[in-house]
Order: structure tokens, then C-alpha cells, then sequence
């Protein structure tokens, strides 16, 4: 049967394997030993027709319960955000999405400047000389900032703060463990990194200290103090930066920060359970010639015109092969754009509109939390994150607020065994004053409920 | 096309105009001052372009129309499998169930997603021959190392703490090499034979118990494919070695050959080339790794499985995993692109994908081979390597054959790839492109070719029809410009 994506006719394949000298297909592929060839076809499922897999498909999704459909309070790293149209509409033409890496400028020079406008936001938001053209996600960028920092302070140990998102944690461990790189935790105290415990820790093989800003926990570190500490032994201050903060708060590069990383997903890109994303990756002049991934620069083209290239090549994997310090090659380019658009879309004033919104809302659904009996734990400054003791089984309570039509805060009990019956509540820009009343409410009711049972 | 120079969108930029519709605020308004630490409060704003919504439409659309992608034209980049890009693939990912779902989501409320992951691993089990599949990877370089690195953690696990070299063949992606080196290991090169395999002689040479792996992709980079891999195979296993398939040729072989088959140990492979996720102008990709059984242990957590109520659940009791390769559970969009393409194609149709992929090849090479240079005159699977040695004798270098291309509106082929080759062309036409489409190409290349005879100046100073002519890419290196900055 012909099908819809192959255009070889029978006519055709007669004249090209003629042209070819053989009389069958199987004859190109007599090279294989008999002894691996497979036999038949594969035990798969039968192909089905455009409509019949939509409907599937749909099936499939319908089974999930989404965003559009709940009013979520679930963030920790992924988030649901205002995601202005137009950025759908512009990464879907596809002179962008069905293109490769811009190898041949003179007919990418669309994609090129798009990154090259991408790294000057980037650049612009995080208050860092430069950023790179995309990594795969904020954690796999925080664990290559820490390959950098070892190979070029050649020390090999890396403090990671506690307040980092466990999940990018676990990331920064795999890749340290592939380096020999120590990798050594440092305690939070009351919702951020110890700056006592820091200090003591510190030492003359301390590569780097990375830290979260805003944390884990949606608190803002003084990461100014954390620089400070790490350059004094010659270490680099890594910070994981959500970028939309960044639009209201004081940004790392003005904080001594040596490399900022994080994840545009807040830049309107979907949650897609989980990936793709868009990881990021800034740093300071100074270590510019060895920042992982892609890099595209201004330049001139014989006739004098303004145009951009990938440059810096001498850094990459292709050119450096075995003493190549990172591997990363495909990245996140088509939501780099995504991230692009949705930036200019918000554009100077609408970005912090939007970031201020986040802590203003937040900082409402505190005063409701605590107005209604509960206590937020943690009180130093916060983004658009709160921990709330709810006294009772997070995961269990989710279960309950689902019904109403919630999706509910991380259960912090999950990653921390001294966090049992604490819930991390997002309040983004999206949420309503009604859907943050009524999520307190229900929270409220359901824990009065659980707690009556259990009683 | 018009050659003016699109203003960067800096400086379409307008004080006071607005692009977006972000939610009005309706809590009570508070102001950031009262709430946090002067420390803390941002004082310059960042610099964002103001812009109305139809001038960035038309920004955007200025750019997309200075570039080119496989729905521009041809694109016969060698070793990329720059297929047709499915537009039903693009509906799928998008539909709300899949895009607007979180990775911490209670299980329950995502048992969608997990069933559509898991019934995409069975799938690439069965086309892969391996007895377990990850999604976690993100990319194929990162698949790669995803794999070295379980095979660090078996031979560890084995008290093979001496084995700490990895082969790679002369003709290997660049990726390989540097995969190895981010997992901890050192790289020894294999030659290539005159036949344009594996150096025999040399890989048993090479061998011993310091081997911890061989990296190989079959067909190989030359688009050859290595009939003595069951005895490549036996060399490496002999001394205690894994052997590692890069995935990135597989649209080669599918439905013909199986990795597992072929004495693989374990494989990735690139989603977002054979199986028709978009490459995006270089990413978002998906590399997933598919282990035999000793391997098992040590794939990355969560690994998900399905319960005997035929649920679906993320097992993070894993004592021997290396750990979290990726936050979440890979590329999730990629992979729905993925198994939505190989539902469309099923059995039959991923058979046909192979054959015509090669066809197409096999066809274009001896169209084009009384013209240019075949090393390797045998029968190619989905790609050959042509060389521009003969053009270049007449001062036209291969660098000068891909920009000509250019003007007759193609994407030109990989250029000086694989090493091994001088002035190399590798052509790698994919299955969804029509006799007339490959014809037209063919007849372009042989044009080149005469006018490197005749008239090189014209091949020489190429491209004459781009919006922008060659670029000066010693000066971008050398003065590095990386983002703007006001004048």
C-alpha cells in the first residue's frame, strides 16, 4: 500500500534500480550477514490512518488531567504561564522548525539572528556579559556550569545548596560522577542556604557553590554574601535563576554571579510534562571561550552587510572531539525562539508587570493560607512560592483538592523526610483572586475534613 | 529576494508600545518595596523590546523567510535524516492533554502520558532489538553519554576499575569522542580499512582489559555497512568490552537489521532524526537508550513500569542506577511526535522507509559518480560520501560546491565529513523526496561539476543569490559580538 509520506512510485523504483545496476531492492542489501539480517517485518502495531490516530491520541490525552482544564498550584521548577499566541504561530512556520543547525548562514540567517537576539535577552535579564544559544534544561545546565567551573578553576569540589531543586541535584551528581568531581551539600536554615555552614565548608578545592535564587522553595537568596565567599578561595559563584524573577529582582550579574543557568519555560513554553524546555546558559566575558554549546556572533559579509554566524566553533565538541569538556550538540533551539517571541511579546514593561504579579499574587495566597489558620513556613523574601505546613498527607490531600478541580502544590515530603505535610504552592499570574480564595478554602475544608477522620 | 539587512528586533523597539495581554492583576496591589529587602528589588529594567503584535508577526516572518528548511527544499544532509517532518506530529504534541500537563502531577492523573511513553518504549525495543529502552535522554550526544556512563557503572559494579578506554573509529561523529571524555574515559582511535571498515587488525590490536566500550555506528559514517560486525563484536566481548551502537544511521537499516541482532550491547537513537521529530534549527531533539539485560540495572531513575492492573508507575527504587540524567522524563513533546510517526508508518511502512531511503542513495551516488570521486565504490546504504579531490585540482573546493548549491536553492550536503575523506560530500537524501526532486539535484551537481571545468569563478565566488554573501567567520571569532548593545 502507498503511503502518504514516500513518493516512490513503482515506475520509479523500476528506473532507479536500473540506473543502480541491480535488479532488486534486497540486492543492496546483501551486505548484511545473513546471520543479523531480520527477517520480516516487526512485531509492532499496524499503521493507522490520519483520523483514526487522532482519535487515539486523543484518547490518550484526554486521560491527563491539564491545565486547561484545572486550575493548578503546582509549580517547582515548571510552570504555568501566560503564553502570549503569537509565539505558537511563529515557531510553527516551518522555515524555522523543519531546519537544522544553522550550518550554512547565508541561508540561515533567520534562525541565527533570532539565537543572537535570544542571547542578548538572556543576557539582558540575567545581568551577565553573555549568554550561549540554549542548553537542554535548566538542571543539565546547572551540572554543565559545574564542569566548567572544575575544569577551569581545576579544583574538584562543587557546594550545592540545599535550597536547589533536588531534581537537578540528582542531574549535577550524574555528571560530577562521570568528571570525578565531589559534589558536597550544604544546609538550608530557615528556607535558604547557611552562610555559616557555607563558610565552613568552603575551601581552597572548592570549585564552585551553586545556589538556586529564587530557591527551591521560592525564597530569595543573598547571593551577593555567596559570591563573596566563593571568591575568596578562586572559586565560581554559580547561580539557577527562574528568568522571569529576574525581571523584578536584583539579577546575579549584579551579585557577583560567574555563570547564571536556569529554564525559559516560563517564556511561553509548555509544561509538556516536563520537556522540552529550554535551558539557558550566561556567564561573564571572562569565561567566555569556554562555555558549553552553541554561540552566534555578528559579523560582515563580503560586501560589508551585517550578518551572523556560530563562532567560537574551537570550544565545541565537533572540533575538540576527546578533549572536548562538554558533549552537548543538539540543544533547544526552535523553544529558544519560542522563549525569544514570548519575551518580546511581554517586552520591557510587561515582563515585570507579569514577574510582579507572581510575588504580588503569591503574597496574597500567603495572607489567605495564614488567615485561615495555616503557617507558611520560611518568612525571608519570596517569588511566586510558598511552603505551607498543612498538617496533613500532601499527596492524600491532592488527591482530595483534584475533585474540586485543583491540581495542588508539590508534596514537599517526597524529597525531604523533615518536610512531611508540607505543601510548595505556586501562585503564577494566571491564577485568579477567585481560584487562589477557592484553593485556600478547599485546602482549608479538606484538612478540617481529614483531620476530623483521623480524630 | 530583497538583500536589506532585518533590523535586529532591538531596534524595531518604541518606547511605550505593548505586544502582550498579561493578566489584569486582581489581588489587592502591593508595593514590592513593603515586601522585600531593598537588596533585592531590581533597579534597571532589563532591556525588552517594545514592540505591537503585528510588527513582531512581521519580524519574525522577515526572519523565517531568510531561512531554509526541508519545506523550503532539499536538504540532503549527510548523517541528519532531514526527512519530511509530519505535520499530524505537530497537532499531537500540541493537543492540551499532552501540552499542558506538569511532570509532578500525581501518577493517576497522567496515566495518558505514561501509557503513550511506555507504549513508545515497546516499540523501540521491538525495532531495536534491545530488552530495555530509557526516554530520559534529551539528544543523541546526550544518549551517548547516557550509555557510557552505564557502562561505566557495570563494569564498576563488576570491580573493573581498570577500564578505562573507549574505541572509536577514525570516521566517528565528533560527539563520540567527546561523549566519552565527559563520562570519564579516555579514546583510542580505530583506523579504517581501504574498504572503508573497521581496521580489523588495528581493533584487535587496540583490545584488552583495559577496554571498557567500542562506539560504532552500522552503517558507518562512509554510509557503509560493517559486515564483520559479529566479529567485531566477538573482539570487543572477548576481552570484556561493551559494545555501543550510535543510532544516528538507523533509517538505514530498520525493518533489515537490528542493533540487538548485530551484538550491540546498547544503543540511542535520534528521534528527532529517523523518527521524524523536527530538528527546530538544532533541537529540541529526544535520545533514547535502549540496553540488553545486564544493563538493566543501571539505567537512569525513574525507570516506568507497568503494574499488573496494567497501570503505569515511576520505580525510583533503583540500588544500581547512575542516577538522573535529565529533570523529569526526557524530551515528553519529541517522544509523542515520535510514536504518533511510528503509528503512522507502522511495520510495512517503516520496512518501506529503509528500502527507499536506500534506493534513493544507491541512485543519486551513480547519477552523480562519473563526476565527482567515489572512494568507496560499493553499494551505500542511506548515504555516501562523494569527494570534491577531482574539483579541486581545478581550484574549486568543496567548500565552493556547497555555497554553488546554494543558488540553485538547495541545502548543500555535510561538508568535510567524515575525516577520512578529502573534501568530503556527504549526500544523505531520505526516503520522502521524489525521483524528480533527487533528478533535479543530480543535474545542479553535474552542472557544478562543468562549471569547475569551465568557468571556476562562478563556483569560486558563489553564492550570488542569497540575501547575504559569504560571511567573515575569522572576524566573528576574533572580535566576538555576542548580543546587542545599544549604540
Amino acid at each position: 500500500m502507498k503511503h502518504r509520506y514516500l513518493p516512490m512510485t513503482e515506475q520509479d523504483q523500476k528506473e532507479m534500480l536500473e540506473t543502480i545496476g541491480v535488479s532488486s531492492v534486497d540486492e543492496l542489501f546483501a551486505d548484511i550477514p545473513e546471520r543479523v539480517r531480520f527477517q520480516g517485518e516487526y512485531n509492532i502495531k499496524p499503521a493507522k490512518t490520519e483520523s483514526a490516530l487522532l482519535k487515539e491520541l486523543a484518547g490518550l490525552a484526554k486521560k491527563n488531567a491539564n491545565t486547561d482544564e484545572y486550575a493548578s498550584f503546582l509549580g517547582a521548577g515548571v510552570y504555568d504561564h501566560y503564553k502570549p499566541v503569537v509565539v505558537d504561530h511563529v515557531i510553527s512556520r516551518s522555515e524555522f522548525y523543519t531546519a537544522y543547525t544553522p550550518y550554512q548562514p547565508e541561508i540561515s540567517q533567520g534562525e541565527l539572528q533570532a539565537i543572537f537576539e535570544f542571547q542578548t535577552m538572556i543576557a539582558e535579564l540575567t545581568g551577565m556579559d553573555l549568554a550561549n544559544s540554549s542548553m537542554y534544561d535548566g538542571g543539565t545546565a546547572l551540572a554543565e556550569a559545574g564542569m566548567l567551573a572544575a575544569g577551569s578553576t581545576r579544583k574538584s569540589k562543587i557546594l550545592v545548596s540545599e535550597a536547589v531543586h533536588p531534581i537537578a541535584k540528582d542531574v549535577v551528581k550524574t555528571y560530577a560522577y562521570g568528571q570525578s568531581i565531589e559534589v558536597v551539600e550544604v544546609k538550608a536554615t530557615n528556607g535558604v542556604t547557611d552562610l555559616a555552614e557555607l563558610e565552613a565548608q568552603i575551601d581552597d578545592n572548592t570549585a564552585a557553590v551553586m545556589v538556586q535564587y529564587p530557591n527551591f522553595y521560592g525564597q530569595l537568596e543573598d547571593v551577593t554574601k555567596v559570591s563573596e565567599l566563593v571568591h575568596a578561595v578562586k572559586g565560581l559563584s554559580i547561580v539557577s535563576s527562574n528568568p522571569l524573577a529576574l525581571a523584578s529582582i536584583t539579577p546575579p550579574g549584579k551579585m557577583g554571579a560567574d555563570i547564571t543557568v536556569g529554564d525559559a519555560q516560563p517564556f511561553g513554553i509548555p509544561e509538556s510534562f516536563g520537556g522540552p524546555h529550554c535551558g539557558y546558559f550566561a556567564t561573564t566575558k571572562k569565561l567566555m571561550r569556554k562555555v558549553p554549546g552553541r554561540l552566534v556572533g555578528e559579523t560582515l559579509d563580503e560586501e560589508g552587510r551585517r550578518g551572523y554566524v556560530l563562532t567560537l566553533q574551537a570550544r565545541e565538541q565537533h572540533i575538540r572531539r576527546e578533549k572536548a569538556t562538554s558533549n552537548i550538540c543538539s540543544n533547544q533551539a526552535l523553544n529558544a525562539l519560542a522563549a525569544s517571541v514570548a519575551m518580546t511579546a511581554l517586552g520591557k514593561q510587561g515582563i515585570r508587570e507579569m514577574a510582579s504579579q507572581n510575588i504580588v499574587k503569591t503574597y496574597y495566597a500567603k495572607q489567605q493560607f495564614e488567615a485561615a489558620g495555616f503557617t507558611v513556613a520560611f518568612d525571608g523574601a519570596h517569588f511566586n512560592e510558598i511552603v505551607v505546613d498543612v498538617k496533613t498527607n500532601v499527596t492524600a490531600l491532592n488527591k482530595l483538592l483534584l475533585a474540586q478541580g485543583f491540581i495542588g502544590g508539590f508534596d514537599l515530603g517526597r524529597v525531604d523526610e523533615k518536610l512531611q505535610n508540607h505543601t510548595l504552592v505556586c501562585v503564577t499570574e494566571q491564577r485568579t483572586k477567585e481560584e487562589i480564595d477557592a484553593f485556600v478554602q478547599a485546602t482549608a475544608a479538606q484538612v478540617a475534613e481529614m483531620e476530623a477522620h483521623h480524630a | 529576494m530583497h538583500k536589506d539587512n532585518q533590523p535586529l528586533v532591538f531596534e524595531l523597539s518604541r518606547e511605550g508600545r505593548v505586544g502582550h495581554s498579561v493578566p489584569v492583576l486582581d489581588v489587592p496591589e502591593v508595593d514590592l518595596a513593603s515586601i522585600l529587602p531593598a537588596q533585592f528589588i531590581r533597579e534597571e529594567a532589563a532591556e525588552l523590546p517594545e514592540l505591537a503584535e503585528l510588527d513582531i508577526m512581521r519580524h519574525y516572518t522577515a526572519l523565517s523567510r531568510r531561512n531554509h528548511g526541508v519545506d523550503s527544499g532539499f536538504y540532503p544532509l549527510g548523517s541528519c535524516t532531514m526527512k519530511y517532518n509530519p505535520k499530524m506530529n505537530e497537532t499531537a504534541a500540541r493537543m492540551p492533554g499532552f501540552a499542558n500537563i506538569h511532570p509532578l502531577q500525581d501518577e493517576e492523573t497522567v496515566q495518558g502520558a505514561l501509557e503513550l511513553m511506555y507504549d513508545l518504549q515497546e516499540h523501540l525495543i521491538e525495532i531495536t532489538g534491545m530488552d530495555e529502552v530509557t526516554l530520559q535522554p534529551a539528544a543523541g550526544a546526550h544518549g551517548e553519554w547516557t550509555a557510557l556512563m552505564m557502562i561505566r557503572a557495570f563494569h564498576e559494579a563488576n570491580g573493573d576499575t581498570q577500564r578505562t578506554k573507549v574505541l572509536v573509529p577514525d570516521s566517528a561523529h565528533g560527539t563520540n569522542p567527546a561523549s566519552a571524555a565527559v563520562a570519564g574515559f579516555d579514546t583510542v582511535t580505530i583506523a579504517t580499512a581501504e574498504n572503508g571498515l573497521v581496521d580489523l587488525e588495528d581493533l584487535r590490536s587496540k583490545v584488552g582489559d583495559d577496554t571498557a566500550a567500542l562506539m560504532l555506528t552500522n552503517p558507518n559514517t562512509l554510509g557503509l555497512f560493517e559486515e564483520d560486525i559479529l566479529e567485531i563484536a566477538d573482539i570487543v566481548h572477548s576481552v570484556g568490552g561493551k559494545v555501543y551502537y550510535d543510532g544516528a544511521n538507523l533509517n538505514a537499516v530498520m525493518s533489515k537489521a537490528r542493533p540487538g541482532d548485530m551484538g550491540f550491547d546498547c544503543v540511542h537513537l535520534n528521534l528527532h532524526k529517523t523518527f521524524t521529530g523536527p530538528h527546530g534549527g538544532g533541537g529540541p531533539g529526544s535520545g533514547p537508550v535502549g540496553v540488553k539485560a545486564d544493563l538493566i540495572p543501571f539505567l537512569p531513575k525513574p525507570v516506568l513500569v507497568k503494574t499488573e492492573e496494567g497501570t503505569f508507575h515511576f520505580d525510583y527504587d533503583r540500588p544500581q542506577t547512575i542516577g538522573r540524567v535529565k529533570p523529569y522524563y526526557g524530551n515528553f513533546g519529541i517522544n509523542v511526535r515520535a510514536y504518533t510517526y511510528i503509528r503512522t508508518m507502522g511495520p510495512d511502512g517503516l520496512k518501506a522507509v529503509t528500502e527507499n531511503a536506500v534506493i534513493n542513495a544507491n541512485y543519486m551516488m551513480r547519477r552523480l559518480q562519473p563526476f565527482y570521486e567515489l572512494p568507496y565504490d560499493r553499494h551505500c546504504k542511506h548515504e555516501f560520501v562523494l569527494s570534491g579531490s577531482r574539483q579541486k585540482k581545478l581550484g574549486v573546493r568543496t567548500l565552493d560546491i556547497a555555497k554553488r548549491l546554494l543558488d540553485f536553492g538547495y541545502h548543500p550536503p555535510t561538508t568535510y565529513f567524515p575525516l577520512n575523506v578529502e573534501e568530503g560530500l556527504m549526500i544523505e537524501p531520505t526516503e520522502t523526496e521524489a525521483k524528480e526532486t533527487l533528478d533535479a539535484f543530480c543535474d545542479a551537481m553535474i552542472q557544478i561539476a562543468k562549471e569547475a571545468e569551465e568557468n571556476p569563478e562562478i563556483v569560486q565566488e558563489a553564492p550570488h543569490t542569497t540575501v547575504i554573501k559569504r560571511l567573515d567567520e575569522t572576524l566573528a571569532a576574533r572580535k566576538p559580538v555576542l548580543r546587542y548593545e545599544k549604540a
